[in-house]
This record gives structure tokens, sequence and C-alpha cells, in this order.
């Protein structure tokens, strides 16, 4: 889903004074006059200007660092223009922190003074070493693409976020390849190319998500005067069936869109043997080696195992359950995040028993008071919760297609254990990131050792200068797919396009499936009350009851829309929430306005769409502090 | 909607800040008066009338045109539903049938159960109800005259005519009054229509068109020029390009002529194709006209309030404040001239007026940038303006357009076409490209552009 018009396509390579400032600056700081500037950098603020500049010079074939009013530099940049060769160009009596660049800039080069040349990646001198350089022919040889290299990006992982790097910077004409390796999963399950979004995550999520509401469709569909036999029965088959097309589908146009942008794809896993070098291994054990000038990591997440007796030989996650060749049956679904709720809905709604085994909270992270809401649309529909116990041990009963397994689990508040039988055990207690076996440790890329995730800059760049990361490996970034996209066209734009714009991790809206849908953006009540203080805070709520249930007979005080306002900013909102049908499609729009400042009084003047259930937010009246009355009457 | 003028008469309650303080008092004339006369009873009046007297506590007003027409939108979009549930895995034995009686009485009821609440809510606000036909004795007397024709005078500092629109009939078409019906009547049809001829282009036309054809009865639509007229055409087209594809069969350029019931019971329409000027006829069991509605002016005696109304469309002049030709008797809704006629925007000009009249506001009705949501089967949600509007307010030259067909996934595991899905930003070419229009037609468009609209106002 393209806009017509391509923008960013002709990229303007040139880096002004004024564009230099906003790579060079520390986040948050505007340009000041430019008063001759005593360095006070800390080691931290060094450490991280002296990566910018790095990242600046391998970045781009020629780097000028310059003064506006210097006559050498001026002839250097003639030379250049003459040879009609692009630069980057970066005035340092224009920058606000142009005195730390030219100090920085001394350490690496050992020269002090300007013009400062660089011409792909090599420190060519002043203005009489380029003249020379010129001369001599070195100049020309040095303007040549590097030829070091087999590629100049080299993407390990072909999800969403890698992908999409890839694609963008084969589009801004470089050569790329992409390295993309399903390892199988415990029971032997493995997908084609496109990450975990297209193969195991949001495409078949969503479509069996459509299933199960087709399924209340029904229901409904008498109410509305459409008749058919009492006797209606759910077919796992079929729907794994259309799912597993659909995202075959899918994996084929990954592969033709990447052919057609003449990117390299390799499916062999990828390993970083020393610098600017990996190993690809391929599902035959095949070795070859490919070297490039930037790597970009993406290899995103696989589903946590527990580690206890049973769980690897008889539990499915997330990775097997949408290409289950059988019905799971009766299902334990183990853990409370936005997987295991998903999948808990979809499956009760297709008609399954489901239980659910939460070891403390639900939806940790997200607004508690819509989590528990959400959690009880879910009992409604049959779902089952059982709170706070966390498995000990799986074991099986009967094999078969599903068989039996019994279930250990004890309270995490005591002693007390409970035994249960279920057909199938869906762990879905977290994600664990693919960065161990990849040889990051050769280059030294620096992960957390905790979660193993990769602490980046904001441009997406660890702390190896030439390797980045985008995607759900990413520190403290919200794992969703169109954020990674997001992510990682920029930074394609930024290595190979001259652009600039980064990606903006704030105000991302997200959106859980289950049956009853939750959209939201912004923060969460908690955490709105740690950033603003809760007396600072407006909250309105209020329970709905949509059109469409009405007739349906369906729960009228099941819908819940809530905004959270910053009383002392004008009543901006800092947090919306919806838990109500087509949330996704609601939030969106809204999130759309928050970018823009949206303010209570804004929704107050903005016209409903008559009769929708976005419509909410346009009459929201009642104060959570006022403790009136929200739930609704009728049916 | 209701065939008698209805009159809502609210006091003020003790003040707050009511303009005048006088409350609901008896002249030795023996005529009421008031500080608010409301006349009609339609989303606006009631909007403008409940907000008079309770400041903060602005209910939703319900229109029995809207939520009746999404009820039977989803009914019909619940049949397809069902199609697409097999391809889902659910295995639902043919045949499916639908029953018009047992939708309709389940609409019915709920909109009656809507009709109940509504009064409560008036009675609960110190609203006045009157069940009057009303009409002007002078600038501030209306003369109300009830079913049993005792007349009653009734006076107020503010008038506020909201009075709505019905239905128009094509009154010089031979049949049509006797054997047409229009959407005031398609709701509460305790029978199926069958085999419907609509005439109209309007959006009324097209979502009563689009359900029918969704219940799986045979609908055509007769219209002499384009589809949704002041919509973005553009649009427009996609619409009734779905429609058409969906089995909607669509008869253009065509005027109807006359209408006979035929010995079987069945209706005979003739009409003409204006470009060849050759008559056709075809038999249906409905034909609805949807042909636009009329402003409720006639007997409101506007003259002798000296009220001034467009000549041509009958529509009550008014400038930004809602004022008439006479600065304390206001219109708004569909009875107000170069008004869009929608529910919600009725509803806000309502409250915005009564607020500015108690004193507690002056924000004036912005209608521009009114988002809209056409309820055909597949949806069309807009806010701001047409590709043509913008085109014609900004040049062509200031105007860039991006756009992108899509296909929304649920799509794809049934095999739905979704060629008329498709979404267009109209901006201005300058950056930072300020979007003056946004167009959405897909699923779900209604919720889709609420929030969408924020951003563009």
């Amino acid at each position: 889903m393209s806009p017509g018009p391509v923008r960013g396509a002709t990229p303007n390579r040139r880096l002004g004074s004024v564009r230099g400032v906003s790579v060079l600056s520390p986040p948050g700081r505007r340009a000041r006059p430019s008063a001759p500037e005593t360095s006070r950098l800390s080691s931290a603020a060094r450490e991280e200007l002296r990566r910018r500049l790095l990242d600046l010079i391998e970045g781009h074939r020629v780097v000028i660092f310059s003064k506006s009013y210097c006559p050498h530099s001026a002839r250097v940049k003639e030379l250049f223009s003459s040879l009609g060769v692009e630069c980057n160009i970066l005035e340092l009596d224009q920058v606000d922190n142009g005195a730390s660049v030219q100090e920085v800039l001394s350490e690496i080069t050992h020269q002090n003074t300007v013009p400062n040349i660089f011409v792909n990646k090599v420190h060519v001198g002043g203005c009489d070493r380029t003249f020379q350089a010129h001369q001599s022919g070195l100049l020309q040889k040095l303007l040549q693409e590097d030829p070091a290299y087999d590629y100049d990006l080299i993407v390990i992982g072909g999800g969403s976020g890698g992908l999409a790097c890839a694609q963008e910077a084969a589009i801004l004409g470089r050569k790329v390849m992409v390295l993309d390796f399903v390892a199988p999963s415990p029971q032997g399950t493995s997908w084609g190319l496109g990450g975990t979004c297209v193969n195991v995550g949001c495409v078949p999520k969503k479509l069996m998500h459509q299933a199960a509401l087709l399924g209340q469709a029904l229901t409904d569909s008498r109410r509305f005067g459409w008749e058919f036999s009492q006797q209606v029965k759910h077919n796992w088959g079929t729907l794994t069936e259309a799912v597993q097309t659909h995202v075959g589908s899918l994996n084929w146009g990954c592969r033709l869109s990447l052919r057609e942008k003449a990117v390299a794809y390799v499916n062999a896993h990828g390993e970083f043997v020393e610098h600017h070098k990996v190993k690809a291994t391929n599902g035959k054990g095949q070795k070859t080696c490919y070297t490039a000038a930037k790597f970009v990591i993406a290899t995103g997440e696989r589903p946590r195992y527990l580690g206890i007796q049973g769980a690897k030989e008889y539990c499915i996650t997330s990775d097997d359950l949408f290409s289950l060749p059988y019905c799971p049956g009766a299902t334990l679904v183990v853990g409370a995040s936005y997987v295991a709720l998903e999948c808990a809905g979809f499956l009760a709604g297709l008609g399954l028993e489901v239980t659910v085994m939460v070891r403390s909270v639900l939806l940790r992270g997200f607004d508690q008071e819509m989590a528990e809401r959400l959690g009880s649309s879910l009992e409604r529909l049959g779902v089952r919760f059982l709170r706070k116990f966390v498995p000990v041990a799986v074991l099986q009963l009967q094999k078969g297609s599903p068989g039996k397994l019994k279930v250990v689990a004890r309270s995490t508040e005591g002693p007390e254990t409970v035994e249960g039988v279920y057909n199938t055990v869906l762990l879905a207690i977290g994600r664990d990131s693919c960065t161990k076996g990849i040889g990051l440790e050769k280059i030294g890329v620096k992960i957390n050792e905790k979660n193993g995730k990769i602490p980046v800059n904001d441009m997406e760049q660890t702390n190896v200068p030439y390797v980045y990361a985008v995607g759900d490996v990413l520190e403290g970034k919200p794992q969703l797919t169109p954020v990674a996209m997001q992510a990682g066209k920029l930074l394609a734009r930024r290595l190979f396009g001259g652009c600039l714009e980064k990606c903006d991790y704030v105000n991302v809206p997200t959106v859980v499936f289950t049956p009853l849908e939750y959209g939201c953006c912004g923060l969460s009540e908690e955490r709105a009350a740690q950033e603003y203080q809760r007396e600072n805070l407006e909250v309105y709520h209020t329970l709905f009851w949509p059109l469409e249930w009405t007739v349906a007979c369906r729960d009228n005080n099941a819908c819940y829309a809530k905004i959270i306002c910053n009383k002392f900013d004008n009543e901006r909102v800092v947090g919306f929430h919806i838990l109500g049908p087509n949330a996704g499609e609601i939030t969106q729009g809204f999130a759309a306005a928050m970018k823009c400042g949206l303010t209570k009084r804004l929704l107050d003047d903005t016209v409903g769409i008559h009769p929708t259930c976005a419509e909410v937010f346009t009459t929201l009246e009642i104060t959570k502090s006022s403790g009136l009355d929200i739930m609704q009457k009728g049916c | 909607m209701a065939h008698l003028l209805r009159s809502r008469v609210p006091t003020w309650p003790p003040p707050p800040r009511g303009p005048s303080g006088h409350t609901h008092q008896e002249h030795d004339t023996g005529q009421q008066c008031y500080d608010l006369l409301v006349i009609g009873g339609g989303s606006g009046g009631l909007a403008c009338a409940k907000e008079g007297t309770r400041w903060g506590l602005g209910g939703t007003c319900v229109n029995v045109g809207c939520i009746p027409k999404k009820l039977m939108h989803q009914a019909a979009l619940l049949g397809g539903s069902l199609h697409d549930a097999s391809h889902f895995g659910w295995e639902v034995a043919q045949p499916i049938r639908h029953d018009w009686r047992k939708m309709a009485e389940a609409v019915q009821n709920y909109v009656k159960s809507l009709n109940w609440g509504h009064r409560v809510q008036l009675q609960d606000r110190k609203v006045k109800y009157f069940n009057f036909k009303a009409s002007f004795v002078n600038k501030h007397t209306v003369c109300g005259v009830s079913k049993g024709g005792k007349e009653t005078l009734l006076s107020a500092e503010h008038i506020v005519i909201a009075t709505g629109g019905r239905p128009r009939y094509p009154t010089h078409i031979e049949g049509a009054l006797e054997y047409g019906i229009t959407s005031d009547d398609i709701f509460w049809l305790k029978e199926s229509p069958g085999r419907t001829l609509v005439v109209g282009a309007s959006y009324v036309a097209l979502e009563c068109a689009g359900f029918l054809t969704g219940l799986g009865l045979d609908a055509t639509v007769m219209m002499r020029s384009v589809p949704l007229r002041a919509f973005d055409q553009q649009m427009a087209s996609l619409v009734t390009n779905h429609m058409a594809s969906h089995g909607t069969r669509f008869l253009r350029g065509c005027i109807p002529l006359k209408v006979e019931r035929l010995s079987d019971g069945q209706l005979q329409v003739t009409w003409v194709d204006l470009a060849s000027d050759r008559k056709d006829t075809g038999t249906f069991d409905t034909v609805l006209w949807a042909v636009g509605r009329v402003p409720e002016t006639g007997s409101l005696n506007l003259e002798k309030a000296g009220v001034w109304n467009s000549p041509d469309t009958q529509k009550i002049l008014v400038d930004a404040q809602e004022a008439t030709s006479v600065p304390h008797i206001y219109a708004i809704g569909d009875v107000a001239e170069g008004r869009p006629e929608l529910t919600p925007t009725a509803i806000m000009a309502g409250r915005l007026l009564a607020r500015r009249l108690c004193g507690q506001s002056s924000d004036l009705m912005d209608y521009d940038n009114v988002p809209t949501t056409v309820f055909t089967p597949l949806e069309y949600g807009c806010v701001g303006l047409s590709e043509e509007e913008a085109v014609a307010r900004h040049g062509e030259d200031s105007v860039e357009v991006y756009h992108a067909y899509y296909k929304p996934l649920e799509f794809t595991v049934p095999e739905r076409d979704a060629s008329q899905c498709y979404i267009k930003v109209v901006c201005l070419r300058e950056p930072p490209r300020l979007v003056l229009g946004l167009h959405f037609l897909g699923p779900n468009a209604g919720e889709v552009t609420q929030g969408f609209a924020l951003g563009i106002k």
C-alpha cells in the first residue's frame, strides 16, 4: 500500500550547514549563535559525537569539514564541483557544536585545520594534500566506488524491518543482500521469507481473529433476520489451509519484490566472522562468505520456552499454532502477553475450550484498567483464567493429534498446586532476541546481556559504527511491524539517500486483536501518572454500546473508551484507549490526530460520524474523578 | 420525520446564567412565554433544547433515519459475513435465506425503545414538549394547534426553527404519491419490499439500494445525472461501481414518467432515457423515491415573522450565527439554506446555538471539515473538501493528491474483490502540504474517518 507519488526519490546529498546541526547536535539542542565555544564535552557526549562523525564519514563518498569563510575550503569545494562530484559539506562555523566537532575530528585525523577531507572513508587531508592527490591520480582512484566489499549493505534477517531497509537501499541504487534463515521450532515448524509478521505473527493472527469474528457474526446474523440450519461447525483444517495459502502468497511476494529491486536473497544463516564479513550457512550446511560496507541486524525474536519438564517436547508456541495440522482442542495458553490473549481469544471464538494461566498481571506495560476489562471480555466469551499460577511440568497422557497433556502448576503465592488435562499447551510467555550465534561478539557489537537486545542510538546505530539494527532486536523500542518497516526504510534513506529523518518511536498506536479489540496510542494511565502526576491529569471515559450490538442483544457494558488529558497543557490528550469492535480501524486516525497535538477541546469541536463507535470520543463528558456512573442502560 | 410538526418548548432552569432570568410565566393574555422555543423535534432541535436546560450533559440525539438505516446496513453486511465464513472454516449448511419481517421487527423495536428514551430525557431536562402544529403569528409569537384543533399562543425571546425536511415526492409524476414510498416508510415496512426501484442518486438512495441488494433483493437505482452530487465524484463513481459489481442495477440518465399498478399488484414504471429519448418500462414490487428532501417551511407562516427563505429551495436563509433575517429567530438543520443535511451537524449546530444563546460560549459551527460517511455496502467516509472543490478553491496547480488502492487483509481469504478499496488525500502542494480533504472507501470507513477528521480540523 504505497502512496502514488514517491517522495524523496531524488536524494539531496548535500549536507548544508543547517542539516549539519541536526546530524551533529545531541537531540533536543537547537542552533545557538556561533559564539567561540570552548569544549566541555563529557566523555559520553564525546563518544557519541565521534560515532556520529564516523557515521557521516562512512556513509558518504566525499565529506568536507569546512568553514564557510575559509578560502582553502572554497578551493577544495570548487575542485570537487569541477570533477562533478557531489560532496557533503559541514560548515563548522555554522553549526552550534563546531568547536567540539573540530576537536573530535583532530583526534581521529591528527589534523586540526579545515578543510579536512574524506573520500570513500579515506582521510585525504587538507587543501594542499587534496590537490596533490588530484594531480597524482590518487583522488580519482579513491573516488571510484570502494571495490573491497561485495555489497554496500547486507541485511541479516528477512522480516518486515530488514526487507524494508534492503529494498529502500536498493531503490537508492545500492548493492544489497538479504540473508534470511528460519531455524525450525522445537516442534519442527519452519516457514518462508517475510519474518514473524507475515508467517507467524500479525497476518495469520489477524486472519484467525477474523475467523472468530465471523463466528460471532453467524450468531448475530440470526437476530438480523438471516436463517440457516442450527448446526454450525468450524473446520480447523479449512482455516489453516486458507491462512497458509495466503501466507505462502506473501512469501512469494516478498521474494518477487526483492528480485524486482535486484536485492540478492540467500536463504542462509548469517554469522559475523570478522569485521565487514559474514559467513552464510544454508540448509545443506554449505558455507559462503560475503563482505559489505554496512550491515543491518534485523533478526527479530522467537518465542521463549519454559525450562520445565515437557516444555520443548509437548508444548507449542505461536510459531506452530497457525499451521497446526490438527485442531488444538482444549487448550491451555500459558502467559498473559498480547500474543497469549489474542490466541486465547480466537481459539475461544472458534468454539474451543480455552484456559489462560497467568503468573501476575495481564498485558504488562499496557494500561491495567484496559487490560482487566479486556480480560473480563474474554471471560464472558468463555475463556477461563487461572491467575497466579505457573506451570511446573507438562506430561503426556496420550499421543495423538491432538493428544492429551497433563499440566502441573504451582501457585505463585503458596505451596498450592493444581493439575489440568488439555489437548494442547501453547506457551506465550515472551520472546527472545535472536542475537546469539550470529557472531556479534566477533566484531564487538554490544548486546544487553540480560535480554539479548541490541542497544542503538537514535540513528539505529550500534556501538560498531557500520553495524545497525532495526525491529524487535532493538532495546527499548516498540516491537511492531510498521515501526520496524518505518525504521528500516528511514535508516536506508539516511545511509544511502542523504536523508536525515529519524524514526519517531513516540505515540505509536497499537492494537490487541482479541475478539473485543483494544486499541491504544500514547500513555497508559499508570505511565501518565508517573510522567505528569495524577493530579495534573483528567481522565474522561465512558462505556458504550455499539449500535450493531443492540439488535444483536450483545453486552451493553463491555465496550469502553478512555482518554487521558494533561490539565495544564490545554487538556492535551496524552493517552487514548478504546476497547470495542474495530478498535484497530478507529485508533489509526486518532493516532494521526495525536501527532497533530490533539486536545479535549478539539475532540469536543469535532462533529461525530453517526452512527459509529468512534464518535463516542467526540462526546466524552464524564471524568473519572467525578465518579459519575458510566453504565449504559438498555436491552 | 413524524407527520405532524411538533413544538418542544424548553424553559430555562432558575439561573445559573439564563439570559433573562424569567421562567415560563402566564401573561395577562393567557399566552405562555418562554426563553427559548424550538419548533421541530429532530436531531438539531432536540440538541438545542436539551443543551439549553443543562450545561455539560448534552446527550446523544437519535435520528430515526440513521439508526434503522445503519442497522439494515449491518444486516446486509452480515449477509456478506455468512458468505465469508465458509472460507474461514465455518460450515454453514445451505440454504441461507433472509427474513425481512424478523429483521424489521428487531430494528423497529430498537427504534421504539429509543423514542421512549428521548421523551424521558426531555422530561429530565425540564423541556416542555407540545405535540402541536406551529405557525408564526408575529416575530415573537407562535400559534400551536393541537390534534384536537385547540389553539395555544406561545411567545419566546428566542425562537429556533428546526423543522427539518421531509422526503420529496415527485408529485408531477403520475402514480408517484399513490404507489411510491420514501425513506420514511422503508424501515417500517412489515413485509419485504421485494423487487425495488430506487429513484434518486442521493446518499439515501444509494444506501437503501445497497442494503436491499445485500439482503438478497433485486434493487435498481434510477438516476437522472450523477450519483452523490457534491461529494467527490471519483469516489462517487467507485461507490456505484462497487454496488454494480455486487448486483445493484443502475439506470443512468433516466427519469421516471409514470407509475401504474398492474392487476397482479405489481407496479409498472415507465421511464425515459434522456440521451436517446427512448421510453422503457419495468415492473417492481416497490418504488422508493429518494429524490431529495423538502424543507418543512410551508405551513410556518414565515412571512408573518418576517423570516426570509429561498424562493428556489424554500429553505430559510441564515448567517454564520444561524440567525435568520430576524435576529432572534434562528434556523438549524436541514431547514437552513446551504447546510449539509447531516444529523450530527444539526446536533452540533443546535448545541452550539444554545450555548451562544445562554452566553456560555461564542463558538460558531464550523461547516467545513464535517466528517461524514455514506453507509453503502462498501462504506465511503470523507472529511474536508472533494477534489473538485479543492481545485475550485485553490487552483489545479496548487493541489496535490496522494492516493492508493489497497486490499484489506480480511478480503484475501474469501477472495473478495477489493478493486474499489481506495484512499485519497487531497493536499495543498506547497509544504507542509496541508490536508484539505480525506476520502476513504472501504470496510468500516465510518470508524476509520472519525479520527482523521480531528487531524484535518
